[in-house]
């Protein structure tokens, strides 16, 4: 998040955009709530499916899966055709406003009420005008933005909307992304991923290497970007790929195309798994390895609004199990590393050498006080909201961007679109929430979410157990008939290992960042026979 | 905001023009009582527990009175007293306050002050009203009506903190119950079950279905941490039994939360503790696994690394490090893998 949680009720309005917010983050979803109901702010909502928030809107956008580029193109449309923007913001603050706006001429509200499949056309002009009216208006997304092949033009296109209206760097403002893990904020700052080191300092960069090489006395560090997640199963069953070390990750039930990731776990010459269950993933192990879980353990975590955070030890290992950070060092010492960690905060204070962003950040410092980062010094407080007087680049850069379809249309052979994501009462990939013995009994089976006009089309009905097939597979699963989907579309949880969502879905990758395609596949319907 | 200066209980404090007299004397630490008062809610005024003398004169409820500069408050004296076991008496009078039964013994605001205050079980015969347990509607709260002394912490809490609107009153006057929808029981009215009114209600209305026979509340010991689940990084307070049982979630007011939960942070612990949790490192051989000893897991491991990184290069490793997993875990699995094995082939499920 651009911005932090406490802001919330400085706000104006909201824009809440491919996020169930109060199904998966419940008490920032009561937050907005609790404005909107009993302190009169405003909402706008765009989302495919009737969430809990579109019944408290002022306008709400039941849009195609996969078509949010258009929708928001339409709002920035009107407010540049009507002169509503926030014109001292864009000269001052950004760049690339000429192109953006040649771009927007043709997302007329019809336009766009045809591509997002809207009824409601006149609502759009509407809606930018009480966006511009709103001062602040803080715009949250979450995964029914990203995980599209078109997931990095829709968060430029968030942020489009944003600069537009003036509302960056502004407290009660933003673009604020929902992270859905407690600790991917983290993650993300700590270099796990393929193509950074920690802050997101580029490996593909000779300056970085020698500092990294330097700071873990070691030479011939790689400045070869490496593999996303999907794109190592692909390595995996290219052959290129021999063995994956993975740590509480399940991607049998977490990635796209199930089949696909099990033919690459079983091409694999070694795989590890460290985690707390048997997991469907480890069951492919070669070795599993028992980790600590959360409450078992200490260390540092990081939230949506890059707030670091201590987590304290609640109660002793399970069995054997041991410290991640433990495993990890005892693999590296036996392949020669001089590595000597006692404790976590050992790693934190040699982390903080080399993330200039947490540099200021100690367990000291988190125990007593608030800090979000950036952070670079001892006596800095960190850092409340982002891009204030200025964006990291200078200048806010608009980029004009065209709508683009998803990978996977619609056709005679696969009528319907079929759109991922998870539920109040349970977690990811299930292996806490399935195993929390209250959570388990609230709802203890996948379904299906499918419009009444489908069901009678189909002859279905509640409850009734049905086959949905993609081109990746099939699977047999209850049918709910609810009006949250419209109609054509089809909403499935992916918690579920009986009846897991990720068969079906598509690992068509975002050219850019590698997300898949979660939200958006298209597949079919059909009565079992008795 | 503009400070102001009041005189409690002969002592001079600072606060802040806006506040109630409760919240400033709160604020340095001196206790005025409270029942239907709760500083994440609104304010309610209802169970005048709180009645404090204003400049040597008025008895005021100091929940809602505001406090002005060169304001004199006395939190007790004998007529306050009398005043609060008046009340207690009164509230005691209906209901059901045995605590050998409660779930709440030990960490009920209620029976706090009946100790506080010496209030004796009254020898008068009250009317009383007809009312309802439900033990079993709802997987995660229980509620005992004749408990419930109708302080409404409850409703503002649904209102105001979960907002979903589930807590109301029915009836008026004597008859006055607290419903759940258009009193439905409460698993099946349109609860979701955060727990919030439960965290907050200060007797054995409603409690946890967790709470049940795990230890009473003076045997628990807690410990705060971040909730697992999602990225808002709610602060949890843990409370755990003499035997190391997790027992109850509160939400922890120095959070990002501001004290509340959803229901995954309030229900969603009891894994870590599931007999069906990894106890030692497997080795598979021959298609089944076989439980090993670390240093033969270990040993293994970094054989075969070592082994494939030799035999094909460092790109043929690759990683999967965690959200699930610390700062400092992601910080060195990257290391590990850069460092170490020589690749840059490590990501997470950022985008899953």
């Amino acid at each position: 998040m651009t911005n932090s949680i406490r802001e919330i009720p400085l706000s104006a309005g909201f824009f809440v955009i491919g996020s169930n917010t109060t199904e998966n983050h419940p008490v920032m979803g009561s937050m907005i709530k609790n404005a909107v109901i009993n302190n009169g702010k405003k909402l706008i909502v765009v989302d495919p499916r009737e969430i809990e928030l579109s019944r408290y809107a002022d306008y709400y956008f039941q849009i195609k899966p996969g078509t949010n580029i258009a929708i928001l193109n339409g709002f920035m449309h009107i407010l540049i055709k009507e002169g509503l923007y926030d014109k001292a913001f864009v000269e001052t603050r950004t760049e690339g406003f000429q192109e953006l706006a040649k771009t927007l001429e043709k997302y007329t509200p019809e336009y766009v009420a045809e591509i997002c499949g809207l009824n409601n056309p006149e609502d759009i002009p509407k809606a930018a005008r009480l966006m511009a009216e709103l001062k602040p208006m803080a715009l949250y997304y979450s995964m029914g933005i990203t995980q599209f092949v078109s997931g990095v033009n829709n968060v430029k296109s968030t942020a489009n909307l944003q600069m537009l209206l003036g509302n960056m760097g502004v407290p009660g403002g933003g673009v604020n992304p929902l992270r859905g893990q407690n600790n991917v904020q983290g993650a993300c700052d700590m270099g796990a991923l393929p193509v950074s080191y920690p802050a997101y300092q580029p490996v593909a960069n000779e300056e970085n290497k020698a500092k990294f090489e330097k700071a873990w006395g070691v030479n011939g560090l790689s400045a070869k970007p490496g593999l996303t997640i999907v794109e190592m199963f692909n390595a995996a069953i290219g052959g290129q790929l021999k063995a994956v070390y993975g740590m509480g990750e399940n991607p049998v039930m977490s990635d796209p195309n199930q089949h696909h990731i099990i033919e690459a776990l079983e091409a694999l010459e070694f795989l590890v798994v460290q985690d707390i269950f048997l997991t469907e993933t480890a069951q492919y192990a070669d070795v599993v390895l028992p980790s600590c879980a959360f409450l078992e353990k200490q260390g540092t975590v990081s939230n949506t609004e890059r707030r670091v955070q201590p987590m304290h030890q609640v109660l002793p290992p399970h069995g054997e199990a041991r410290d991640d950070w433990w495993i990890i060092a005892e693999i590296a010492k036996r392949m020669g590393a001089k590595w000597d960690y006692a404790k976590p905060e050992d790693i934190f204070e040699e982390l903080r050498t080399v993330t200039p962003s947490y540099a200021g950040i100690t367990y000291g410092r988190i125990e007593k006080e608030l800090i979000q980062w950036p952070c670079p010094t001892t006596d800095h407080p960190g850092t409340q909201y982002l891009h204030k007087d200025r964006f990291s680049r200078g200048l806010g850069l608009f980029t004009a961007i065209d709508y683009t379809p998803p990978a996977e249309g619609t056709d005679a052979e696969y009528p319907m679109i079929l759109t991922t994501g998870r539920i109040l009462e349970h977690f990811h990939t299930g292996t806490m929430t399935r195993n929390s013995r209250i959570l388990d009994e609230l709802v203890p089976e996948g379904f299906v979410q499918i419009n009444p006009n489908d069901a009678s089309n189909y002859n279905i009905a509640d409850n009734e157990v049905i086959s949905i097939s993609s081109r990746r597979g099939s699977i047999r699963i209850k049918a709910k008939i609810t009006n949250k989907p419209k109609p054509n579309v089809l909403f499935m949880p992916f918690h579920f290992y009986e009846a897991a969502a990720n068969v079906l879905t598509i690992d068509a990758l975002d050219p850019a960042c590698k997300i898949p395609e979660y939200k958006v596949c298209s597949c079919r319907i059909e009565k079992i026979a008795q | 905001m503009e400070e102001i200066t009041l005189l409690i209980d002969g002592r001079e404090v600072k606060g802040k023009l806006g506040q109630t007299i409760i919240e400033v004397a709160r604020e340095n630490g001196i206790n005025i009582p409270s029942l239907c008062y709760h500083p994440s809610v609104s304010k309610t005024g209802a169970c005048r527990i709180c009645l404090v003398r204003v400049n040597n004169r008025m008895l005021r409820p100091a929940c809602v009175e505001p406090a002005i500069n060169g304001m004199t408050v006395v939190t007790e004296d004998e007529d306050i007293v009398s005043m609060r076991k008046w009340i207690l008496e009164l509230l005691l009078s209906d209901g059901d306050h045995n605590c050998l039964y409660c779930d709440a013994d030990g960490d009920c605001e209620l029976q706090s002050l009946v100790k506080r205050y010496g209030v004796q079980e009254s020898k008068k015969e009250e009317p009383k009203r007809e009312r309802t347990v439900d033990n079993e509607s709802s997987r995660g709260i229980k509620r005992n009506e004749y408990r419930c002394i109708l302080c409404q912490r409850c409703v503002k809490t649904c209102r105001e903190i979960q907002v979903s609107n589930v807590w109301g009153f029915s009836e008026r006057g004597f008859e006055t119950r607290l419903i759940a929808d258009d009193d439905q029981k409460i698993g099946e009215s349109n609860c979701v079950m955060c727990g919030q009114c439960v965290q907050v209600c200060p007797t054995g209305a409603l409690t946890y279905q967790t709470v049940l026979g795990r230890g009473a509340n003076w045997e628990l010991t807690k410990e705060s941490s971040i909730c697992i689940y999602c990225g808002v990084g709610c602060k949890v307070d843990f409370y755990k039994n003499r035997e190391g049982m997790l027992v109850k979630a509160l939400g922890n007011y120095e959070g990002p939360n501001n004290g509340h939960l959803c229901v995954k942070g309030r229900f969603g612990f009891d894994f870590v503790q599931s007999p069906k949790r990894l106890s030692k490192p497997l080795i598979k051989r021959n298609g089944a696994f076989e439980e090993a000893t670390w240093d033969e897991a270990l040993d293994l491991v970094a054989a075969k690394f070592a082994g494939i990184k030799e035999k094909y290069g460092p790109d043929s490793i690759a990683a999967l490090s965690s959200a699930k997993c610390t700062n400092e875990e992601n910080y060195l699995m990257q290391k590990f893998m850069r460092a170490v094995i020589g690749t840059n082939n490590v990501d997470h499920c950022a985008r899953l």
